[in-house]
């Protein structure tokens, strides 16, 4: 019998609950939530298992007063917001980039933060401010852009920094009790460059079982059977079964650049508050390039849209079901909350994929 | 003729003067040309057809305008008879209308233009009107290209959704998500080195062999934009029925799954330029797959659903695991993830 092949790892996973009455995971990475939609996965896992979305969604953790800092940003002449396709559509207090766009505003959607230096660099009368949101994945990009930016001496380009630090959020959600989670998912894009090692504390101090992942099938069965295993008897563990692509000590170069580049700041998470050292800012040599410096925008607010539970969703302590706007007020085509929005957005993938069946 | 490295179109050359005709007698005529296109009158005088007529119009914008596989010419005619096609119709006649970029540089356009000729020549069907038009510099995107496309029905076809009941068999005429993925990973930026292809193909031929294959065709479409997902909503919608989509079953090649693993895409949800989801009456399906599999373009057809009956009436996917999900029709065009 092949162990790894899908279905006999559904069957153990089976076996293996026959023996846990419950198990709570959460799965920190948006690209996972999709995944175990995508896959099936969620619909074959037995009934003890209970899968909750973590804050691991770039523009759902975003806070408020970012998406509409970028609108304004969109409204001043001159200026060109480079951003991700995810953002396009999240609303702000008054509209979306989609309908600041379809106003007028200049918004170029780019694969990569390449797309907006090459854009500032070729259009040197616009001011090109790009959306700079996500985890430890993307900013590695975001610092060699800025080194190059700098290289160049570009004078039009700025990032409005978003980027925020996967492990601090982590650990402010664990030592609260509402979560009750006995283990994570952990994320595979974002520990290729931390490496595995990050998440020690989440084993050794809060006792949690811990394992990380990539994006396949077997992997996310994998990961639920090593998961249940541990909760089953009771010994916590640091696995990682994205061994390979996923290293003990992360990729050093990436993490160099970061940090020549960034420095820990505290920051603000949708409805999670101010969580200490989350976010990355931009280090003082290069702070030319911060367009919340350069335009003077605000960025802290987090006024949530009345009747939006995307902040608990991304904590774990609700379900997208659990939201009266879910699937009446909010839809994939109507969207109040950053979550129903994001191609990872965890009310986006239980709308799309049938959640609640 | 010969053409040096920094010659481009002006805005000269759509001003309906001595300089569109230039363009016309050097450039397109010599790629185009045929005893219809050639007198350059206002309209086409076409000879009378037999059967039923059949139209289409179609716009191509993309960037880049050439990936590989194909370009922005290539899609032009297959898209234009490949609508007509899953009609049930022979493609005849093309018109195309060029929207130039000032500055687009003749070396593209010449490119394209001999792309657009042996693509009329696979599809056996002529570009026989045709008009030109330059636009200024940032107004453009280099060019566009719109068509229409006239085809003949023959007397006893009939595909449409209507004829569509439960238990009826779901085929694809081969590999998805090909195209959408080979112009994403053109964009040099995404970083994503691959030896995706489009796909883009005349179809015709195919649909023909499948239409002779004694197999009761219901209903064919090309699943373009909004991919095999975007077909199967409207199969749901058109019909009431429901859709079951066996993934494990669905031919994706391995680079494409890899590609559409790495930006976080769904294959069904990605365009496909030569490639036709086929509904064929229960039991019938092996006549249409033996027909479409000796056919070169159809050569990796398989058997991938069926239509049910469900209430309310939706598309689910059987994933490879045996767990179900939803399949829904795309917002908009798919964008790869963040991280």
């Amino acid at each position: 019998m092949k162990t790894s092949d899908p279905k006999n790892l559904v069957e153990a996973i089976i076996r293996a609950c026959e023996s846990v009455e419950s198990v709570r995971l959460m799965e920190v990475c948006g690209t996972h939530t999709v995944s175990l939609f995508r896959s099936g996965v969620r619909s074959v896992l037995p009934p003890q298992v209970r899968l909750v979305s973590g804050p691991g969604c770039p523009v759902c953790v975003t806070s408020q007063g970012y998406i509409d800092a970028v609108l304004e940003m969109s409204t001043r002449p001159g200026v060109t917001i480079c951003t991700y396709g995810d953002m396009v559509r999240v609303p702000g207090n008054r509209g979306s980039l989609e309908s600041h766009r379809a106003r007028g505003a200049r918004v170029e959607v780019c694969y990569s933060i390449q797309e907006a230096l090459r854009r500032a660099e070729t259009h040197p009368g616009e001011e090109v401010v790009f959306a700079a949101v996500g985890f430890e994945t993307t900013a590695p990009a975001a610092a060699l852009a800025v080194l190059e930016a700098d290289r160049m001496g570009l004078k039009n380009f700025t990032i409005l920094n978003g980027h925020k630090r996967v492990m601090p959020a982590l650990r402010a959600l664990v030592g609260r009790d509402d979560t009750a989670l006995d283990g994570f998912l952990l994320p595979g894009h974002v520990s290729v460059i931390l490496g595995s090692e990050a998440y020690r504390d989440l084993v050794d101090r809060h006792g949690k079982a811990c394992v990380v992942a990539g994006f396949e099938v077997e992997q996310l069965l994998l990961a639920v059977l090593g998961l249940v295993n541990q909760v089953a008897v009771g010994t916590p563990r640091l696995e990682n079964v994205y061994g390979v692509a996923v290293r003990a000590g992360g990729n050093p170069q990436a993490l160099a650049c970061l940090d020549r580049v960034f420095e820990p700041v505290d920051a603000v998470w949708r409805a999670m508050g101010t969580i200490p050292e989350s976010g990355l800012g931009l280090r003082g040599r290069y702070e030319r390039f911060d367009a919340a410096k350069r335009f003077d925008l605000a960025t802290e607010d987090d006024t949530q849209p009345p009747g939006c539970r995307c902040g608990e969703v991304i904590q774990g302590v609700a379900e997208p079901r659990d939201c009266t706007l879910f699937g009446e007020a909010c839809t994939f085509e109507h969207p109040v909350g950053p979550c129903m929005v994001s191609s990872e957005g965890t009310c986006a993938a239980w709308y799309r994929y049938g959640g609640g069946h | 003729m010969k053409t040096t490295a920094d010659e481009r179109v002006v805005l000269a050359h759509g001003g309906g003067g001595e300089m569109t005709r230039r363009l016309l007698d050097e450039r397109v005529l010599p790629c185009l040309g045929n005893d219809l296109l050639d007198p350059l009158l206002d309209s086409a005088l076409l000879p009378p057809v037999q059967g039923r007529l059949c139209m289409t119009t179609d716009s191509f914008v993309v960037q880049p305008l050439e990936f590989p596989g194909g370009d922005i010419g290539r899609l032009a005619v297959c898209g234009t008879v490949n609508d007509l096609a899953v009609m049930g119709a022979r493609p005849l006649y093309l018109s195309l209308a060029l929207v130039m970029e000032e500055g687009l540089p003749f070396k593209v356009l010449d490119r394209i233009l001999r792309s657009i000729a042996r693509a009329a020549e696979e599809a056996d069907t002529p570009v026989v009107t045709g008009d030109t038009k330059v636009v200024e510099r940032g107004r453009g995107d280099g060019l566009i290209i719109t068509t229409a496309g006239l085809g003949e029905v023959p007397g006893g076809v009939r595909l449409e959704p209507g004829r569509i009941r439960p238990e009826d068999e779901i085929l694809i005429t081969g590999s998805v998500a090909e195209h959408g993925l080979a112009v994403m990973a053109a964009r040099e930026s995404l970083g994503l080195r691959s030896r995706l292809e489009s796909d883009a193909a005349p179809l015709a031929g195919l649909v023909e062999a499948m239409l002779a294959s004694g197999g009761n065709v219901k209903f064919l479409r090309d699943p373009t934009r909004g991919g095999v997902a975007g077909v199967v909503a409207d199969l749901v919608e058109d019909t009431g029925l429901g859709v079951e989509i066996e993934e494990a079953a669905l031919p994706v090649p391995a680079p494409v799954r890899h590609a559409a693993e790495i930006l976080g895409l769904d294959p069904l949800e990605v365009a496909n330029e030569g490639k036709i989801v086929v509904v064929v009456e229960q039991g019938e399906g092996d006549r249409v797959l033996e027909a479409c599999r000796a056919h070169a373009q159809g050569r990796q057809a398989a058997r991938i659903g069926r239509v049910v009956r469900a209430v309310p009436p939706l598309a689910e996917v059987i994933t490879g695991i045996g767990g179900r999900r939803i399949l829904q029709r795309p917002y908009g065009e798919a964008l790869p993830r963040i991280c």
